[in-house]
């Protein structure tokens, strides 16, 4: 339950400070601009989901929950699990963010991270498949949106990653023999990057989105392959700018990857 | 249903607490870094946040109100938070919640203080497991404080109930779902005012006098935990200007 944020107000200081600053490369938490807030992942937070993951990055705070349950799969793909993505902007995250249904924001949100998983066949739905045609697990991804502090793209991503590789299929429930972990193909990670003046940063803080022109989101697998994207804002990205991002969210995927989601 | 026995003849409840026996009470005020006020509290295995906004313009603006603050209070659990996946949204338990909730906490805030403006209280219960009105009540009414909204006192709380005939203190799962009966209570302790009061199943006229008695001690035990999360709070924020608590390491 949540919907659209207005646009964020800052002031003109702020935004000028912030300008200066990106000019030559520097930031206001005095990151460079390739650096990532830290970030903080706990799984299994709520016992109650088939898996959880409670995410930091800097002070934004997301939760996910996964829910696996059982229900029939779509008609055009009878042999196939099934995965669900919902985001929740709730209130409680930021006075922009109001009770009622997810508005754009939201769903925009619950999307890009839904696509990075469906795209880099990061589970399995083959697998999922109890009965063809008839009986399949649902996998249920739930965001909510505890503490907005900017970049929910990549620390939503990043919980409802963690999430997945936590949850276990719930076969014991069901009398169907003992439970197992959700059947993991792929790692994908998003990185998410903030454009203001000339200037662009990885991991854009509340204030950063604020005053940028545009975003570009980009999803890559293990193998540094891109998986999924999204620019957002209503400003532009030069080709060269793009092929830059493109290059440097495969690297700096692949060291979150091995940070925070190595399995073991 | 398979009979359940919520209580051996020790006289001991079926998560092994004696009938008067809290369970585990964690509290964090000052979790959230844009809410004016904030809390997180564990209690058992429930898990709850609770966010003020306010006081600050209504909106919509029609239910501006001349002589006060609109307070409003919204309950709402998340998804994952129950056994089987709840669907996004409100529902009717949930708005009757929001309701009851609402008026416990408009009984201590100084409403008239603050015409023509809103109090936005945010519950979101993380992980349920039976009390979880109380416990976002008690969860709330912190976050209150902490936003600095003056107050009568804190609201505090507790559910009372009866199994195998014995009455017992804050019900768990299967004490709720099974048991007897079922009362939450909410107080203001300074005046003793009872600002919230529900009951389902079955009681006789002593035992809803033991039971009231009994809710009461107990919710006394809460409001200390209350009142040292707040200390807490800002003994830290003392020492650390900007200092934030992490619900994970509650």
């Amino acid at each position: 339950m949540s919907s659209k944020t207005t646009e964020n107000v800052i002031s003109e200081i702020k935004r000028s400070w912030i300008e200066k600053l990106a000019i030559s490369g520097k930031r206001v938490d005095n990151r460079g601009p390739e650096d990532f807030r830290p970030i903080k992942v706990v799984k299994g937070f709520v016992e109650k989901a088939e898996g959880s993951a409670l995410v930091s990055m800097g002070r934004t705070t997301v939760l996910v929950g996964v829910k696996v349950e059982i229900g029939a799969p779509f008609p055009d793909t009878p042999d196939k699990g099934v995965i669900i993505t919902n985001a929740e902007l709730i209130p409680l995250a930021a006075p922009t963010f109001e009770p009622g249904p997810p508005g754009e924001e939201g769903i925009e949100l619950a999307r890009v991270v839904d696509r990075g998983i469906r795209e880099s066949e990061m589970i399995d739905l083959g697998e999922l498949v109890i009965e063809e045609g008839e009986k399949v697990w649902i996998v249920y991804i739930d965001i909510d949106v505890l503490n907005y502090e900017g970049n929910l793209f990549d620390a939503s991503s990043l919980a409802a990653v963690a999430a997945l590789m936590n949850a276990k299929i719930p076969y014991s429930k069901h009398d169907m023999g003992e439970d197992r972990p959700l059947p993991i193909k792929h790692v994908p990670v998003s990185v998410t990057w903030a454009k203001i003046g000339s200037a662009i940063m990885v991991d854009p803080s509340y204030d950063e989105e604020s005053i940028m022109s545009a975003r570009l989101t980009v999803v890559t697998d293990e193998e540094g392959n891109v998986r999924a994207m999204q620019k957002g804002g209503e400003g532009s990205f030069t080709l060269d700018e793009v092929k830059k991002i493109i290059k440097k969210s495969a690297e700096l995927g692949s060291r979150i990857r091995k940070q925070y989601l190595e399995v073991g | 249903m398979e009979e359940i026995k919520l209580m051996d003849e020790e006289g001991r409840r079926i998560d092994g607490r004696r009938p008067d026996e809290l369970r585990p009470i964690k509290m964090k005020v000052g979790v959230l870094t844009r809410a004016d006020g904030s809390a997180y509290l564990q209690w058992g295995k429930n898990k709850v946040l609770a966010a003020v906004y306010g006081p600050r313009e209504v909106f919509p603006k029609h239910l501006q109100d001349p002589e006060r603050a609109l307070l409003r209070a919204r309950y709402n659990m998340a998804s994952f938070s129950v056994e089987e996946r709840k669907r996004p949204g409100p529902d009717r338990r949930s708005i009757e919640l929001s309701k009851v909730i609402s008026e416990a906490l408009r009984a201590a805030v100084f409403v008239e203080q603050f015409p023509k403006t809103s109090i936005d209280v945010f519950i979101e219960i993380l992980q349920a497991d039976a009390g979880t009105r109380i416990a976002g009540l008690v969860a709330a009414s912190a976050a209150l404080a902490d936003a600095g909204i003056p107050m009568k006192d804190l609201v505090t709380g507790m559910t009372v109930g009866k199994v195998e005939d014995t009455l017992i203190l804050d019900l768990c799962k299967e004490e709720d779902n099974y048991g007897q009966a079922d009362l939450p209570i909410a107080i203001i302790p300074r005046t003793g005012e009872i600002v919230l009061l529900q009951m389902d199943g079955h009681m006789t006229q002593e035992e809803i006098d033991r039971a009231l008695d009994m809710a009461i001690r107990g919710a006394m035990k809460v409001y200390e935990i209350q009142k040292r999360a707040l200390l807490e709070r800002y003994e830290r924020l003392v020492r650390e200007k900007e200092y934030i608590a992490d619900i994970s390491e509650v």
